[in-house]
């Protein structure tokens, strides 16, 4: 199996796994109680919570621990708006965020009558800094942009257009979910107010985030319950999720440099060959800073669902963001917003490597995704005659 | 749609990934009788279909297809089954005969099939014109 869908999500580490599985049948007390196997694990949690903030350099009672990335983007939106909603009722988000973000800021619309702004992104799939700074009015209460993209790995200058925010007044929130473990991410360096992170993205376990929230900004829980995370996020702590996090965060911090320009010489030598032995394919997002591990293409002529499982039938797992294998049967928004064709980002693919991935892995895709291509543009109505 | 076993817990039938494998009669025939030309408003994909019809029976059949797997499968089978019907019988075929041919399909991939009903009533119609006749003959 060549698993090339990481940004999806990742395999658990077995180191990951074995720090936590003593708290599911041992330590298992819950923190709140007071007796000495429950008062230990409030340390254990506390303790956890110290090296987890120090990993992203920022302070330990700034670090809420919740089920994943959609919930920390969820809380820290929608906890921050609630708080300062005699401020005002705007929200500025971009075009390319991820669902958690966008059906936030639409839900906030419908039920709360915000208004959103969503900014476009250029060709190359990077947010204009100028229309972040012109969209934002007396009644903007936040200002969402995500730090990488899911789909297409662009980063996004999020250290410049917190300071935008900031000059304005407003506060600001980031998605960092596909950052961690990818490229270095010092929460402090980049100036933002709340963030969003999920375990499984960087080999920790599913059901575990963190949500960021910078001292002293604007917030009021929305998961209420019995005050736990010094009440911004009620619910009983997920100490197994916690040890998790904590140990892929550890993992990752330490391997980055070396995990990155691994990633990052492996994407780019599947990159070249594709050019090199497919014609007509699109990098998206090229043009932009990328993580390391992330290429998104468009192959033209064809749609990227059949492509998805020809690769699956040779033991290759990569995603697509043509219409046809969303639920929605609508093509990826991400890449409309950067001005690609439908039809091509109906024939676009994924690919997402982790740290494991191999140089013989790549070859191998380099090997078999060319007659993919080749056999399904002789099938195509569109294909002009010479792939015929 | 009764649950398929030959699925074994993947999203299509055993059926349908055989015709997306190894799709039958793909390809273009280049002196056609008749031609269907149909996209699917849903998610954009397109099917063309090619005929060869002699004495009102299809004697060869061609298909073109840029969609999902099922869209590939669904334009398969449905050449498979049409070939060497007379015209009557083909412009009868449905998106439900083509779908439970290949043992169903998912929920949201079933407009997928209506596009080989539809490519194929288009060629049909198509041949029906060039002839000065009407499918009128076929309701
Ligand atoms: S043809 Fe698009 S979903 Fe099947």
């Amino acid at each position: 199996m060549i698993y090339l869908d990481n940004n999806a999500t990742t395999p658990t580490d077995p180191e990951v796994v074995k720090a936590m599985l003593p708290y599911f049948t041992e330590k298992f007390a819950n923190p709140s109680s007071i007796y000495d196997i429950a008062f230990k694990l409030k340390g254990v949690l506390e303790n956890s919570r110290k090296k987890v903030a120090k990993i992203l350099k920022v302070n330990s009672n700034e670090i809420i621990f919740c089920s994943g990335g959609t919930e920390a983007d969820n809380i820290a939106i929608m906890g921050s708006v609630l708080a300062q909603k005699d401020k005002g009722k705007h929200i500025i988000t971009s075009s390319i965020e991820h669902k958690a973000v966008l059906e936030v800021c639409k839900f906030l619309k419908k039920y709360f009558d915000y208004t959103i702004t969503y900014l476009p992104v250029n060709s190359a799939g990077v947010i204009d800094l100028n229309v972040l700074k012109d969209s934002i009015t007396p009644e903007t209460a936040i200002v969402s942009i995500m730090l990488a993209n899911n789909e297409t790995g662009v980063i996004q200058p999020i250290k410049e257009a917190a300071e935008i925010a900031h000059n304005a007044g407003v506060l600001f929130h980031s998605d960092l979910v596909q950052g961690i473990g990818k490229i270095p991410v010092d929460i402090s360096e980049l100036g933002i107010d709340y963030g969003a992170i999920s375990g499984h993205k960087f080999h920790g376990p599913r059901g575990i985030g963190i949500m960021y929230l910078r001292r002293g900004a604007p917030f009021t829980s929305v998961i209420r319950g019995g005050g736990h995370e010094n009440n911004k996020r009620a619910g009983t702590e997920n100490i197994p999720g916690i040890i998790g996090i904590l140990k892929a965060l550890e993992i990752s911090s330490e391997r980055i440099s070396k995990g990155a320009s691994h990633m990052a010489e492996l994407r780019d030598m599947l990159q070249e060959s594709i050019l090199e032995k497919i014609p007509q394919v699109l990098i998206n997002g090229k043009d932009a800073p990328r993580i390391p591990n992330t290429l998104n293409i468009s192959v033209k002529y064809v749609e990227g669902e059949s492509m998805v499982f020809m690769l699956d039938e040779e033991g290759i797992q990569v995603s697509s963001g043509s219409a046809c294998t969303s639920n929605s049967l609508a093509p990826s928004h991400v890449l409309l917003a950067m001005g690609l064709e439908h039809a091509d980002a109906h024939g676009s693919l994924r690919f997402s490597l982790s740290g494991e991935t191999t140089r013989e892995d790549i070859e191998k895709v380099l090997e078999i995704l060319p007659p993919i291509v080749s056999k399904l543009r002789k099938m195509s109505p569109f294909a002009p005659p010479e792939f015929k | 749609m009764s649950i398929d076993k030959s699925k074994d817990g993947r999203l299509y039938t055993s059926k349908v990934m055989e015709h997306f494998r190894n799709p039958h009669h793909w390809g273009k025939i280049d002196d056609a009788d008749g031609v269907g030309r149909v996209g699917n408003p849903i998610c954009g994909d397109v099917m063309y279909i090619y005929l060869k019809i002699k004495d009102d029976i299809i004697t060869d059949i061609a298909f073109e297809t840029l969609g999902c797997v099922a869209a590939i499968a669904t334009s398969s089978i449905a050449t498979e089954i049409v070939i060497g019907k007379p015209l009557k019988e083909a412009w009868k075929l449905t998106d439900r005969d083509v779908a439970n041919a290949l043992g169903g399909l998912p929920a949201n991939k079933f407009h997928c099939s209506m596009l080989a009903e539809e490519g194929l009533r288009a060629a049909i119609q198509d041949y029906l014109k060039k002839q000065g006749r009407s499918v009128d003959e076929f309701k």
